[in-house]
């Protein structure tokens, strides 16, 4: 466990080495902010609460996210310090999630740093905070399945552009899926059972149900098994490809 | 258990391709195996199975007692790796970074301060400790990745290329750190110079095409070569054809080579016979006939006419069972 310690903090510090971290967080707020306030509408609408705030976050971390999670092990593969992380003593599993944990707590920080409009709502009226307790949760859990896919990519090529555009394609279907535009793609030959799960694979589904403040544990089971899926992938990924 | 490296019968393919065939080695404590073969032979490959970062196809290694495969743990932390080309998180100081490998490695307290800086004082890492890695020269990152395999003080080293890139004056360092550790430890390096496997190896390996040509120590291997035992003189050039004659006509005596020295001296090589010992013959034969010497030694041999024989050979004999 403190070697996986270890890998985090590493990970984690190596965010703010590079302009990664700043340019991220800076180009996160502003265009939560944007969104919020132009697009969302948030004092047009006169109610005291963040739904116009978070309404957006699926479409801002599918573009967001792959542009973190794209270095995550293609970097390690490309620079060869792939074969020093993985003949130091330290498991697959813990690397694993020592670099998806870096990258989730990074998010959760720039996540955190949206807190002026937190106090901006509750200054201007009365909102219930439990609901918005509940966006973040939903919101974090959203980018840790995001980050998840990413990571998976991302260890399966060197190359980091092709991470990043793979990912982001990947974000973009589970955010698409729960649409009527997709579903009707498959309804015409599917059974209506496939179509169910698919639609079910929608992030924009399970987020929006968590964002009401409904907290649902079968929308928590399936952020959790998705993470655990992807994770899992990502450590066939990496053993599969070692060798070139 | 004095085997700290046990290699059986490692084999790798990837595909169709097969990278390492059978290869088998032994190597204890106090060894300084010098792993030697072509570009592609399967050395990386193999030092690569051997400090688990690949699984083999086939075979097994064993380090200290710990099988790599099923005690990946216990054999990774008993052996410190210089992976080729000497990867590190460029975006880190040299400081950082060696700290998160004493961390990760489990060092803690005083052992930790104590390694770190006897590590760093021993490479002469003083004066980049604060720069990243990327702004570093190509010695210097070859430094601090040879820094990050020795820093836990393992029982086993393997160090893929440890003086590549690096000048005279460094490579003479590597090596005397090398030569210092030596004792204590199994070292596996493997390079493309044979005149390191001299200085430094106690007994060398020969692969070509993923197969083990030769294991034996260093002056075994130039034992093999045609210029084992043979006696070099130089001599005024009117003389040389003469003395070259009559060397060449006795029994003992393979061949002559000759070379210019300048305008007025030939250099003789006088290759002996199934590697016999021919000084003594050839300092009778030049009394006898009153020669005029300006210099005269015994050569041990050419490594890299051995090396360039054994895979070569090999290379041929490769071909025909491939058809």
């Amino acid at each position: 466990m403190s070697r996986m310690g270890t890998l985090f903090r590493r990970e984690f510090r190596g965010y703010f080495a590079t302009p990664v971290a700043y340019v991220f967080i800076v180009i996160f707020l502003f265009l939560t902010g944007i969104f919020t306030f132009y697009v969302g509408g948030f004092y047009e609408r006169g109610q005291a609460d963040l739904e116009p705030f978070f309404r957006y976050h699926p479409w801002l971390y599918m573009l967001l996210i792959p542009a973190i999670s794209m270095r995550l092990w293609s970097e390690e593969r490309k620079s060869g310090t792939l074969e020093l992380l993985m003949t130091l003593p330290v498991s697959l599993f813990e690397a694993v999630l020592g670099k998806f944990l870096a990258a989730w707590a990074f998010t959760a920080i720039a996540l955190v740093l949206t807190f002026p409009i937190w106090i901006t709502v509750n200054y201007l009226g009365d909102p219930d905070n439990t609901v918005i307790a509940a966006g973040y949760l939903g919101s974090m859990l959203m980018a840790g399945g995001f980050l998840a896919i990413g990571a998976c990519i991302s260890a399966l090529t060197k190359n980091q552009v092709i991470a990043f555009v793979i990912s982001f394609v990947i974000c973009f279907a589970f955010n698409l899926s729960g649409f009527p535009l997709v579903l009707d793609f498959f309804r015409g030959w599917a059974p209506q059972a496939v179509v169910d799960v698919i639609g079910s694979f929608s992030f924009l589904t399970h987020f929006t149900s968590i964002q009401r403040g409904v907290i649902d544990l079968r929308d928590l089971i399936f952020f959790a098994t998705l993470i655990a899926f992807w994770l899992y992938a990502n450590m066939l990924a990496i053993d599969a490809k070692k060798s070139r | 258990m004095d085997n700290l490296i046990e290699v059986s019968d490692l084999r790798k393919s990837f595909g169709p391709l097969v990278a390492v065939d059978g290869v088998s080695l032994r190597i204890r404590r106090g060894e300084v195996l010098g792993f030697l073969g072509p570009n592609g032979a399967g050395k990386s490959t193999t030092m690569k199975m051997i400090t688990g970062f690949l699984a083999p196809t086939g075979g097994s290694v064993r380090i200290c007692g710990h099988d790599v495969a099923s005690e990946p743990i216990a054999a990774k932390s008993r052996i410190g790796y210089l992976p080729e080309g000497a990867p590190a998180y460029g975006e880190m100081s040299v400081a950082g970074f060696l700290e998160f490998i004493a961390d990760i490695r489990g060092l803690r307290g005083t052992r930790r301060a104590d390694r770190l800086r006897d590590v760093i004082g021993k490479i002469h890492l003083e004066h980049v400790l604060t720069q990243t890695i990327d702004t570093l020269s190509k010695g210097f990152k070859r430094r601090v990745g040879l820094a990050q395999a020795i820093l836990h003080d393992p029982e086993v080293l393997i160090l893929d290329e440890p003086t590549d890139g690096l000048d005279p004056n460094q490579k003479h360092e590597v090596r005397t750190l090398i030569g210092e550790m030596a004792p204590h430890k199994a070292i596996v390096i493997s390079t493309h110079i044979l005149e390191e496997v001299d200085a430094l190896c106690t007994r060398t390996a020969i692969i070509a095409r993923g197969r083990l040509l030769f294991t034996g120590t260093p002056a075994e291997l130039e034992a093999r070569s045609r210029y084992h035992n043979a006696v070099t003189l130089t001599v005024a050039r009117p003389a040389a054809e003469a003395i070259g004659a009559g060397l060449g006509a006795l029994p003992a005596v393979a061949e002559v080579e000759a070379t210019d020295v300048d305008g007025d001296r030939r250099r003789l090589t006088v290759l002996p016979r199934g590697g016999q010992p021919i000084l003594e013959l050839v300092q009778q034969t030049g009394r006898a006939g009153g020669w005029a010497l300006d210099e005269l030694y015994v050569e041990s041999g050419h490594l890299d006419e051995v090396f360039r024989t054994i895979t070569t050979t090999a290379g041929v004999a490769g071909e025909v069972t491939r058809t």
